[in-house]
């Protein structure tokens, strides 16, 4: 029995089992919750599974259908897609339970929310554990294209022209990797990553193909300068899409970049300083931009900006013990997943208690909704990497490699932006205590919405006590 | 057992804290019941501690956190001592907010953050090494956060922003500088006279490190120049203030720097690095600033906190003399200062609640009227004069004496000039406290019948005061924070 289940096909399931619940979700409308929700509970069972199944076993293939490449298909998961696809399933059961109350009272969008939603969670699963540079890109494609039709379940003005630029942006970036792909298979006459990795050595044939899939995927990312659509279309989704849009999507093509990174290691000083370049700027402009903001929603999508920079400090800092600055970064990233999630649930429910998202009207959410608040300033500690959180377990370690190679600008950008990121996070908190001019209507709000944010955001927090059991998974993976 | 006593201390406020959070205002037996029984439980608890570890028992718990490092809560004697400073005043602060707080909105937040508050305060005490300290201390700044806004005025948000823009700022140089001293010495453990000395570091690094690390628990301490969150933060409650300054914030940047002196460089090392003549300067000069800047305070509150500046660079000044006999005088003032500014901060708080009196010029004839409460301010405040025989004689004397020690007769000036100062802005408070006729009315007296206010009022500064009473009649008696505080200078320099 237990045989059975360590060495059932984990891995397929982590993909079926959502497509499955999507599909059902679309067929039978008027019970898309219900079926939505177990199938969310279903495809985070068989993620943790996979989780499980490389913890204890290793690295793993999967070939679908039995036919090996080149021919068929071939799924793969180590250490960091494991950690990736768990990564998926703690948020994306939050978000599952969150949106079910959260959109009860309007049925109309739960039948679209939900087929959308788990084919979502479907993309990123096979994402996470494509073996060949097409299916990445088959994954990635429909991860971009399912995301923008969630954007614009809202269905009014401003969110369906940020949904539009997103999808312009999606699928410019998705061509860009496209031309790349093609551009290898053209020279080296493989897709898989493994045989690309040994064939391709660097000169012109490695790097303009590359730079292509690369460009792409910066674009998707939403890297300074490249962020632009990211604020209108993260900030004007509904809440739980926010979530999953800010907390997993974007991880989706920063998992894309990596994966091609180590690889392919390219060389040379220029590139990794430039991406860093780039992440401290995203950092700087993303929590200047998230300071000045009066709404809430815009303030936390401004604050994804910010911290997706983070993410890229890794690569100028990357020469000297690598698993420290890789570590560091992908420790970040995941903590960031749970703690951005907990942020935009938490930003839902004020929303919807208030009617509003003005910060400087948050009149006393203190004490009417002190859950909300409490995952509110949790996530946000974990976003301010102040200990015990995850995100300070990523930036200590960040931090570290950066002042051990004395590579002090990058540390410096790390600390300025942990300033900047609990300045942003306390004017919220603070707005929060007082009493506002203006009165509001309040509107209950169901504590499953208030429990599941906390939840998440005690998840973000709880992060920063089990690095030590973590990272090891990533042990083998980075370069 | 040995390794989980120090996490039951911390759970012993961490947990009652917890529940609190989730009761409904209204349970208020309940709530009193968990906060004076965690308070207790605690001090139970680390009175078994401290037998144990004069049987020589070793208290240890450690958790890996990051790569190469753990989370470390390690009970030695200098954090048993700080631990019991929070501990008791923890118990009597409780004690005085219940009453304090009786009728007003928010309390199960109030105390809800009021526990969590002691537990990072208790785990800074006993923290480790660097890592653990940095995780208390940066905790301990967010649990004050919404005690400092608690009344959610306009003020009280102004005042939690400027509270915070300092302790963070504070907090981010202690993370630079930790991280930056690992990265050379791959060990951030708490050990007697320091880990440093004798790795062949740079000794300009090193300076640089110490500059960093002190700064950044020097904004707690409140030195000169990043003292001015605490004036503000004055719009708190009482009991906060009380807290915040007696225990809490400004204890844990003093207990910081003398962590930082002597557990992490060593005060010999740190003195041949020569560093610490800089820090005791700026140490002297805050001393002088805060208590010329208390002189000129009306509102009472606002006097008592230039005075706490002026007081907790004592503790600094005798770290930095680095000299056995003025270690022994800073941190013997670490817990002096605790319990005579808890009772200043006690008394002020029960003029406000009782009178309606905030300001200096208001205080006419107030000792006729409450006797008890001023009369334990009267002694406090002789107390910070440093007039024999209370205990921050006791504390100046080791402070002037450790100074002539080791040649920093200066030292001794700035001591006299501080007491002069001190006496200058309490006495005339106690003398038209006492002396001059009290007023037709009170600007909002509430009547408790025949007693001058409520008990669990009354009762706390009573005691905090005897307590500094008895330590300056009985100093030399075993037991005694003195006593306390001798055996743990005698470890913190080479035999």
């Amino acid at each position: 029995m237990t045989d059975w289940l360590a060495e059932a096909p984990w891995m397929l399931l982590a993909i079926a089992l959502p497509l499955l619940g999507a599909l059902l979700a679309f067929l039978r409308p008027h019970r898309a919750a219900m079926i939505g929700l177990i199938g969310a509970f279903m495809s985070a069972g068989a993620a943790l599974a996979v989780l499980l199944q490389v913890v204890f076993g290793g690295p793993r293939q999967y070939e679908v259908g039995g036919w090996g490449a080149p021919l068929g298909i071939n799924l793969w998961a180590d250490g960091l897609s494991a950690m990736m696809l768990a990564m998926t399933a703690v948020v994306g059961t939050a978000v599952s339970i969150y949106a079910r109350v959260y959109l009860a009272d309007s049925p109309n969008k739960v039948r679209r929310f939900w087929p959308l939603w788990l084919f979502t969670w479907a993309a990123l699963n096979a994402l996470f554990q494509a073996a060949d540079v097409f299916n990445l890109y088959v994954t990635l494609e429909l991860l971009g294209l399912s995301a923008v039709a969630l954007v614009a379940l809202t269905g009014t003005g401003p969110a369906l022209w940020g949904a539009m630029r997103y999808l312009l942006v999606s699928l410019l970036g998705s061509l860009a990797y496209l031309v790349g792909v093609v551009l290898l298979y053209h020279l080296h006459g493989t897709l898989d990553l493994t045989l690309l990795g040994e064939r391709a050595d660097g000169g012109l044939a490695l790097a303009i193909p590359l730079g292509a899939m690369i460009a792409g995927l910066l674009l998707k990312i939403g890297l300074f300068p490249f962020h632009v659509w990211l604020p209108p279309a993260h900030g004007s989704a509904r809440a739980p899409v926010s979530a999953v849009l800010s907390g997993l999507v974007v991880k989706g093509a920063f998992y894309l970049l990596l994966r091609l990174w180590f690889t392919f290691s390219p060389e040379g000083e220029g590139l990794p300083i430039l991406l860093g370049s780039l992440g401290a700027f995203a950092v700087f402009w993303g929590s200047i931009q998230a300071l000045r903001q009066e709404r809430l929603k815009l303030l936390v999508a401004y604050s994804t900006v910010a911290q997706l920079g983070y993410l890229f400090i890794a690569f100028p800092l990357a020469g000297m013990d690598p698993a420290l600055a890789w570590g560091g970064s992908i420790y970040l990233a995941v903590s960031h997943a749970l703690a951005k999630g907990a942020m935009f649930l938490a930003a839902g429910s004020i929303m919807m208690q208030g009617g509003h998202d003005e910060i400087a009207e948050l009149d006393r959410v203190v004490d009417r909704m002190p859950l909300s608040l409490a995952a509110f300033a949790l996530a946000g500690i974990s976003l301010a990497g102040l200990p015990p959180s995850g995100g300070f377990v990523g930036k200590w370690m960040l931090l570290q490699s950066a002042m051990a190679q004395g590579l002090w600008p990058w540390a410096l950008v790390m600390i300025v932006g942990g300033v900047l990121t609990a300045s942003y996070v306390f004017r919220v908190l603070g707005f929060a205590f007082t009493r506002s001019p203006h009165a509001h209507e309040s509107h209950n709000v169901p504590h499953t919405m208030e429990w599941t944010a906390l939840l998440l955001a005690l998840g973000a927090v709880l992060l920063g006590f089990v690095a030590p059991w973590a990272l090891p998974l990533l042990d083998g993976v980075l370069p | 057992m040995n390794a989980w006593l120090p996490l039951m201390v911390l759970a012993s406020s961490l947990v009652p804290g917890m529940i609190i959070f989730m009761l409904p205002e209204k349970a208020v037996a309940l709530r009193t019941t968990l906060n004076l029984g965690g308070a207790v439980l605690k001090i139970v608890l680390l009175v078994l501690m401290m037998i144990g570890v004069f049987h020589g028992v070793e208290y240890e718990f450690r958790l890996p956190l990051v790569p190469g490092l753990d989370f470390v809560l390690h009970a030695d004697a200098l954090s048993l001592m700080f631990v019991n400073l929070s501990a008791v005043l923890w118990l009597a602060t409780t004690v005085y907010a219940i009453g304090y707080l009786e009728g007003s909105p928010h309390r199960s937040r109030f105390f809800g953050y009021f526990s969590l508050c002691v537990t990072a305060t208790v785990g800074l005490a006993m923290a480790g090494n660097l890592l653990t300290f940095l995780v208390f201390y940066e905790a301990l700044t967010l649990t004050t956060y919404p005690l400092v806004v608690h009344r959610g005025t306009e003020a009280a948000r102004k005042a939690g922003r400027s509270y915070l823009a300092h302790t963070l700022f504070g907090g981010v140089l202690l993370l630079a500088g930790t991280v930056w001293l690992y990265s050379l010495t791959g060990t951030l453990e708490f050990v007697d006279r320091g880990f440093i000395a004798g790795r062949g570091i740079d000794p300009d690094v090193l300076r640089m490190i110490f500059a960093v690390l002190i700064l950044g628990v020097g904004v707690k301490a409140a030195i000169l120049p990043l003292h001015g969150w605490l004036p503000q933060a004055m719009v708190a409650p009482a009991p906060v203030s009380a807290l915040l300054h007696a225990v809490a914030v400004v204890k844990a940047g003093a207990f910081g720097i003398v962590r930082i002196v002597f557990d992490v460089f060593g005060v010999e090392f740190a003195a041949s690095l020569g560093v610490t003549l800089p820090l005791a300067i700026l140490a002297a000069v805050t001393i002088i600033y805060a208590s010329t800047r208390a002189l000129f305070q009306d509102d009472l509150k606002r006097r008592l906190a230039f005075s706490t500046v002026s007081q907790v660079s004592y503790i600094t000044l005798g770290v930095a003399i680095a000299g056995p006999i003025a270690t022994i005088g800073g941190l013997v003032h670490l817990v002096h200062q605790g319990f005579m500014k808890i009772t200043l901060f006690f008394c002020a708080g029960n003029f406000a609640e009782t009178l309606g009196v905030h300001k200096v010029s208001e205080m006419r004839g107030i000792g006729r009227r409450m006797p008890w409460t001023m009369g334990a301010f009267t002694l406090a405040a002789f107390g910070m004069i440093g007039a024999p025989p209370m205990v921050g004689f006791i504390s100046k004397w080791y402070l002037g004496l450790g100074a002539l020690e080791v040649g920093q007769d200066w030292a001794v000036l700035v001591l006299a000039g501080s007491s002069l100062l001190n006496a200058a802005y309490f006495l005339p408070i106690l003398r038209t406290a006492w002396f001059d006729p009290p007023p037709e009315s009170w600007p909002e007296e509430r009547s408790f019948g025949r007693k001058e206010t409520a008990w669990a009022l009354l009762i706390p500064p009573v005691m905090t005061v005897a307590a500094t009473l008895s330590w300056g009649l009985f100093a030399s008696m075993p037991g005694t924070p003195l006593d306390w505080v001798q055996f743990i200078a005698a470890r913190k320099y080479a035999p």
